[in-house]
């Protein structure tokens, strides 16, 4: 492989672990707010870079053109989208977790 | 060039994977709201896992799929936030 295609196996082999970190928060944290927080973090990055992956394993120009686009949507989307989740989830009125609620309250 | 390829496909089972195990929380959650966040990580390692097909055959028709799933996926946590609040507050 060339340098470039290992550059991009790379970039997507970083972004799988982070959506790895992202499934195991979505399935092991203990309260709706800190999965949020998983949610938005470690997915965002990984998608980030698997999607920077693409953009440079994408030939031609218009598709690397859209490549970014998905990218920087993907960058302002998830946050927003976790955040107000999470804001509305606050005003239903469910409590964050705190040590008091118990070890293995999940 | 093939183990290129190989090597994207198997990044992007990988993401299909982690798909699979975080809808774990879409039936497990205890509030709708854990459930809609898993429902929209569920949607982000999709377009990803299109995207990386994309990028291994290089069909770049693949991109425009995955640019109108992610405007979907965005859309339904919105308009889920939105509607759950009484007087229509969020954002």
């Amino acid at each position: 492989m060339t340098p470039t295609e290992w550059a991009i196996v790379a970039l997507a082999a970083l972004g799988a672990f982070f959506g790895g970190v992202a499934a195991i928060g979505i399935v092991r944290l203990p309260d709706v707010y800190t999965r949020a927080h998983a949610a938005s973090k470690s997915d965002t990055l990984g998608a980030v870079l698997a999607l920077a992956a693409v953009a440079l394993a994408i030939q031609t120009n218009l598709s690397t053109v859209k490549a970014v686009f998905l990218l920087l949507f993907m960058f302002l989307t998830n946050p927003t989208a976790a955040h107000a989740i999470a804001r509305a989830a606050a005003d239903q009125g469910i409590q964050p977790w705190t040590v008091e609620d118990g070890e293995g309250d999940r | 060039m093939v183990e290129f390829e190989t090597a994207l496909l198997v990044i992007a089972g990988a993401f299909v994977v982690f798909a699979i195990v975080s809808l774990y929380r879409v039936f497990a959650g205890p509030t709708p709201f854990d459930r809609i966040i898993a429902v929209n990580v569920v949607g982000t390692n999709t377009v990803i896992a299109i995207s990386l097909v994309a990028g291994a055959f290089d069909q770049s028709v693949f991109l425009d799929v995955a640019l109108v799933y992610a405007l979907l996926n965005f859309l339904l946590s919105i308009a889920f936030s939105k509607f759950t609040v009484e007087r229509g507050g969020v954002l």
